[in-house]
């Protein structure tokens, strides 16, 4: 097939998984119990670590700085509750890496419960004056508040909105597509607070220097589109339907599906003027600027056969992912694998222990009747693995290389254009593990040119 | 001695794999395979109902010793027997339908070994093949018992059932020249015609594969593009030689061009990857195919058409490479 292709809403292949939204798409968000503890990492996103500023035995208050961020590429982190600061530690995030925590002992009045729900998404957003805000003050703003992407990559904001007179931004997405089956954070986010995300994405556009904005949302979430059209019109936004259909949250392939346009290999949505934004990020900028409050929580889904309570929550950044289990009722019997994200792109997860992250978007646990029994076997070469990558690539070419250690030829057949969406593994017949082969194909190509 | 049984903690115990942690669920390479026996149903019905009780043999005798060949030379390997991925069962069946009703019972078995021994384990196994493993045996039993696979071997005058008492239609194109008595049009699409057990019948061929196309076991791209060779090759040999009795309809509904466009060709280990491959890979069989029934004194041409074919695939593999959604990243360099 070639590119492009001139179907509207949606990009070429993908594959469609289980959707399985149902587990807690209609339960509101629910705010977990201060927490006796949490563990704030001083590496949640894309970039260099930040550095420590408070010692230990310290007293903090809600919101106050834990690590500055000193590298440019680099966002600090917050007190996510109010409390004694305790020794450094180290904690193993669910990708792998060994990062340095800040715990901090709960002291003292906590905001919580419905004050800090109204603080994140009640109240009032004024509509009028956000044109009269400086773009260096929302990028200021989004620095200081240590915004991520909270769509999973957790790319520092502040750099992401200061792109440099050299490319002209004209169109912003706003990114509500959560194709991830299980997840719903982001559309109850939608539902509950359809007010900030637009006013966020209007701050986003103002930074940028975008006319247009586009919000992005799958056709399987009806509510979401209603309560983001109802408001949108007000703020001149559009809202875009596109196709249920993973990976449709990928950057690439929502530019693609709501603007026709193709990001080169290699480039960013940046190099064709759009700038893609979460829902949730545009959320948090909304409150960074007219609140002037850091990134401290984040809503999280914690869903799936293997938990009790499948439930959406508001949660302290730090927490562990234990007691975010916990707050969902616990693991049932037969929970059988923890999943930080969703099961397509996410990373079971060795250690409870683990803290809640800015790009945790959600647990899914699954029970162990959700598991795959098939074994693995020999390629039979039929090529699903072709028809279903997103990227155009040939996913069992590029694995058979890396499997025999011929770095150069998976990047011959582009092993680096890989975004590790799974579609291959998941339609595999003879479920080789395709995505892994890719990503050390990837890692070893990345040391080769570095 | 009596020790104290070890006491494990009854935590769940977490199971930690890379993802994604989802896979199709209606979709394995057994499956698949599965749905080519099931695809293979109605033309296997098609010839018991022509070639009663022999095609019943035929197939039967065929299976059996694929398995039984798969048993051996995986035991030969040090390896478990794959049984059960069911690809040796598909390789007997496709062998068994395409041998004669006449041929006698130690041709299928030793085409079965051929096939699964030199065609598959000789490579290593499953996906390790080159060529199609059943027309692997068919060429090896062709050679070796050329007498009993010729088109002759197809017509016996004392046969119960009228229908083996006629030549096939290729061969009657064939072997005389000028006026014969082909078979009309509709009886070589429903299959009531000499021939190979599973040649005989496009529709039965077209049904079955229909659903391994809508299964997605099979390529849709190669049984079109396969046809599409076919039929084009047929056009220009209708022009150079317009006295053929061999019509453009006839090259597609006689011999074996169904069967091997549907159940053979779209063999996924033998066959391209990318849907332009597939294309390519198709639209060679089909004018093979065409060309050695025209050309070669052979009056079907499929098993050589494939094995050709085959013999390229890495090379159409290469040269079909898709090119990637938004291109090919540059380097600093120029290096890829």
């Amino acid at each position: 097939m070639s590119w492009p292709s001139r179907r509207a809403r949606t990009f070429p292949h993908g594959v469609h998984p289980p959707e399985e939204k149902q587990f807690a798409r209609d339960v509101p968000i629910e705010v977990v119990p201060t927490p006796a503890a949490v563990a704030i990492p001083l590496l949640q996103h894309l970039g260099a670590p930040c550095q420590a500023v408070v010692a230990s035995r310290a007293t903090v208050a809600l919101g106050d700085v834990v690590g500055r961020a000193e590298a440019p590429v680099s966002a600090p982190v917050h007190a996510s509750i109010a409390g004694v600061v305790q020794r450094e530690s180290v904690a193993t995030l669910p990708n792998g890496r060994h990062v340095t925590t800040v715990p901090i002992k709960a002291a003292g009045e906590q905001l919580e419960g419905q004050a800090l729900y109204d603080a994140h998404f009640g109240g009032d957003w004024p509509l009028a004056g956000l044109d009269e805000i400086a773009p260096a003050e929302i990028v200021a703003a989004a620095g200081e508040a240590g915004l991520v992407g909270m769509g999973g990559a957790a790319f520092p904001t502040h750099v992401k909105l200061a792109p440099g007179p050299r490319r002209p931004v004209d169109t912003v997405l706003v990114n509500g597509c959560e194709c991830e089956p299980y997840l719903t954070a982001d559309e109850r986010l939608m539902r509950e607070a359809a007010l900030p995300v637009l006013v966020g994405a209007k701050l986003v556009a103002r930074a940028v220097g975008a006319k247009r904005i586009v919000v992005g949302i799958e056709a399987n979430k009806p509510e979401a589109i209603a309560e983001m059209r109802r408001l949108a019109p007000e703020l001149g936004i559009e809202v875009g339907v596109v196709a249920t259909k993973y990976p449709q949250g990928a950057e690439k392939q929502l530019v693609y599906a709501l603007l026709q346009r193709i990001v080169p290999g290699g480039k960013l949505p940046l190099d064709v003027g759009v700038v893609v934004s979460n829902v949730a990020t545009a959320a948090a900028l909304a409150r960074a600027v007219l609140r002037g409050a850091p990134l401290t929580h984040r809503v999280m889904t914690v869903a799936g056969h293997g938990v009790r309570e499948p439930k959406n929550l508001l949660v302290p950044i730090g927490l562990r992912l234990s007691e975010a289990i916990e707050a969902a009722g616990g693991l049932t019997d037969d929970a059988a694998r923890v999943i930080a994200g969703g099961p397509m792109m996410g990373f079971s997860v060795a250690y409870l222990d683990a803290p809640v992250t800015k790009g945790t978007s959600g647990l899914t646990v699954l029970a162990a009747r959700d598991l795959d029994a098939e074994p693995e076997r020999a390629c039979v070469r039929c090529g699903r693995c072709v028809d279903v990558c997103p990227m155009g690539l040939l996913p069992t070419r590029i694995a058979l290389a890396a499997r025999y250690g011929e770095w150069e030829l998976a990047g011959s057949y582009h092993a680096r254009l890989c975004v590790e969406c799974g579609c291959c593994a998941f339609a595999c017949p003879s479920r080789l593990p395709l995505v892994q082969l890719i990503r050390v194909a990837k890692a070893r190509l990345a040391k080769m040119t570095a | 001695m009596t020790a104290e049984p070890v006491r494990i903690a009854p935590a769940p115990a977490l199971h930690v794999a890379p993802g994604p942690h989802l896979t199709v669920s209606d979709f394995t390479a057994r499956r698949m395979m599965a749905d080519v026996l099931l695809a293979l149903l109605p033309v296997a019905g098609v010839a018991v109902w022509i070639f009663r009780w022999y095609a019943v043999l035929q197939i039967a005798v065929c299976v059996a010793a694929a398995l039984l060949a798969e048993a051996l030379f995986s035991r030969l390997r040090r390896r478990r027997a794959p049984l059960d991925d069911l690809s040796a069962a598909v390789t007997g069946a496709i062998l068994g339908l395409s041998l004669p009703w006449s041929a006698p019972w130690y041709v299928g078995a030793i085409g079965a070994f051929a096939a699964i021994g030199l065609g598959k384990a000789a490579f290593g196994g499953l996906g390790q093949n080159i060529f199609n493993p059943a027309m692997v045996g068919r060429a090896f039993v062709m050679v070796a018992f050329a007498a009993s696979l010729a088109g002759g071997a197809y017509v016996r005058a004392e046969a119960a059932l009228p229908i083996l008492t006629q030549a096939t239609p290729l061969s009657l194109a064939k072997g005389t020249a000028g006026a014969v008595a082909l078979p009309g049009l509709w009886p070589l699409f429903l299959g009531n015609v000499n021939g190979s057990l599973g040649e005989t019948s496009a529709l039965a061929c077209l049904v079955g594969g229909l659903y391994l196309c809508w299964r997605r076991s099979a390529a849709w791209q190669i049984p079109v593009w396969t046809l599409a060779g076919a039929a084009a090759a047929a056009v220009v040999a209708n022009l150079l030689d317009p006295a053929t009795p061999l019509t453009v309809l006839h090259h597609l509904f006689a011999g074996a061009l169904f069967f091997c466009a549907f159940f053979i060709a779209t063999d996924p280990v033998t066959s391209p990857l990318s849907p332009r491959g597939r294309a390519v890979f198709g639209f060679g069989v089909g004018v093979l195919v065409v060309l050695i029934r025209t050309l070669s004194s052979y009056p079907e041409g499929v098993v050589f058409a494939i094995l050709l074919m085959n013999s390229v695939t890495p090379l159409i593999n290469r040269g079909t490479v898709p090119k990637p959604f938004g291109g090919a990243v540059e380097l600093p360099g120029g290096a890829k």
